[in-house]
């Protein structure tokens, strides 16, 4: 019990964030028309690529004088972190563009 | 410090707007601008203002070599999802999905040397990171590969078995690290096994799904990244991270459920009903 409340004490801003990141997630979404599913999830999928801060933060104290195995998987993430950010945001564009076409 | 935090704000901010002006018709387009300007911002200010734990901010060689990491990844990205045929956009957003739990997974599996082995806390996201993300990226790579017509369905009855027996062993795995008492060079080899069970499940979980419900499990595997780059953002106490990954976790499991209601389905239905072989299964 006591281990739980030091975890939450610990953690207190990020599970303030997390709970309340719940419910916003949950209440800007809720509205959306079927028509618009596809392009939402591409769009949220691109946001997940966030984990792309991760891997700068990584990479960044990550030691460069010599190719070791943090390095070489460390610049990999940040390249598959880039691909969902850059290719996300790219196709939700696309999708995006081609529905406004359609309504036309 | 405070600059780098006001800036995550403003991309945190940036990000729910996005969101939110995303599931209106007529305002989608600047919706997913404003979430991209966002990330942009948040990458940006990372790369400039990120202190190491020792203060120092990161050094001049390893901001080129992620500059130049970025720029292969934004090249290949763009011309891949600029070439690529209309029809074939809901793989490729499987695809990217796949690219981004791959990442999560990766920097888990790099980060748990470094972690403080008696905070059961920090190792228990650390593990959730790597599981997660090692899901959504394998599961991602099944549905990208049946939607392209790369993967077959496989439907056997015995895959729920085995599936049930890949997620104890998951679980119980985690729950050895967690609690051995051992250093991380001496769990190595638990970490590296609790990735490969991890991608194998992700695969397992997918294969018997119909193709038909693939947009679906893109969606759940997608709030899974989502998850998974959260739990990544409370190794570094990062809230730029922590924040949009749930968002996207909350945001993509509500889609996921308003997807199955369009298409008449339950989500246990998607997930189970592949359980015993489709359809028949569930009626049963």
């Amino acid at each position: 019990m006591e281990e739980i409340l030091i975890f939450f004490y610990t953690y207190k801003e990020a599970i303030f964030i997390i709970a309340l990141s719940i419910f916003l997630g949950i209440e800007v979404i809720s509205n959306v028309p079927a028509v618009l599913h596809t392009p939402l999830m591409s769009g949220a999928n691109a946001i997940s690529g966030v984990i792309i801060i991760g891997g700068i933060i990584l990479v960044g104290h990550a030691d460069a004088s010599r190719i070791n195995t943090e390095l070489i998987l460390g610049i990999f993430a940040v390249i598959f972190g880039t691909l969902n950010v850059v290719g996300g945001f790219v196709v939700t564009d696309r999708m995006l563009e081609m529905f406004k076409k359609k309504k036309k | 410090g405070t600059l780098l935090e006001l800036s995550y704000l403003v991309a945190a901010l940036l990000f729910v707007v996005g969101l939110k002006l995303l599931s209106h018709p007529e305002s989608a387009r600047r919706g997913n601008f404003y979430a991209g300007a966002g990330m942009v911002l948040a990458m940006l200010t990372t790369i400039l203002l990120h202190k190491n734990a020792d203060g120092g901010g990161i050094q001049p060689a390893n901001v080129w070599i992620i500059l130049a990491a970025i720029g292969v990844g934004s090249a290949i990205g763009w011309i891949i999802a600029r070439k690529v045929k209309m029809t074939a956009m809901p793989q490729l957003v499987s695809f990217y999905n796949a690219t981004g739990g791959a990442a999560s997974a990766l920097v888990a599996l790099l980060e748990f040397p470094n972690a403080d082995m008696s905070n059961w806390g920090s190792v228990l996201v650390t593990l959730l990171g790597l599981i997660i993300g090692a899901i959504a990226f394998s599961g991602s790579m099944v549905a990208y590969g049946k939607l392209d017509g790369k993967v077959n369905d496989i439907r056997a009855g015995y895959l729920s078995y085995i599936n049930l027996i890949l997620l104890a062993g998951t679980l119980a795995l985690a729950l050895f690290i967690l609690l051995s008492g051992q250093t991380p060079t001496e769990l190595n080899w638990a970490i590296y096994l609790l990735l490969a069970v991890s991608l194998l499940y992700g695969v397992l979980f997918v294969m018997p799904i119909g193709g038909a419900d693939m947009p679906v499990v893109i969606s759940l595997l997608n709030s899974f990244t989502g998850i998974a780059a959260a739990m990544a953002g409370f190794i570094y106490n990062n809230q730029a991270m922590i924040l949009g990954g749930i968002l996207v976790g909350a945001a993509g499991s509500i889609l996921t459920l308003l997807m199955c209601k369009a298409m008449n389905r339950s989500l246990l239905n998607v997930i189970i009903g592949a359980f015993g072989g489709g359809d028949a299964a569930t009626q049963g």
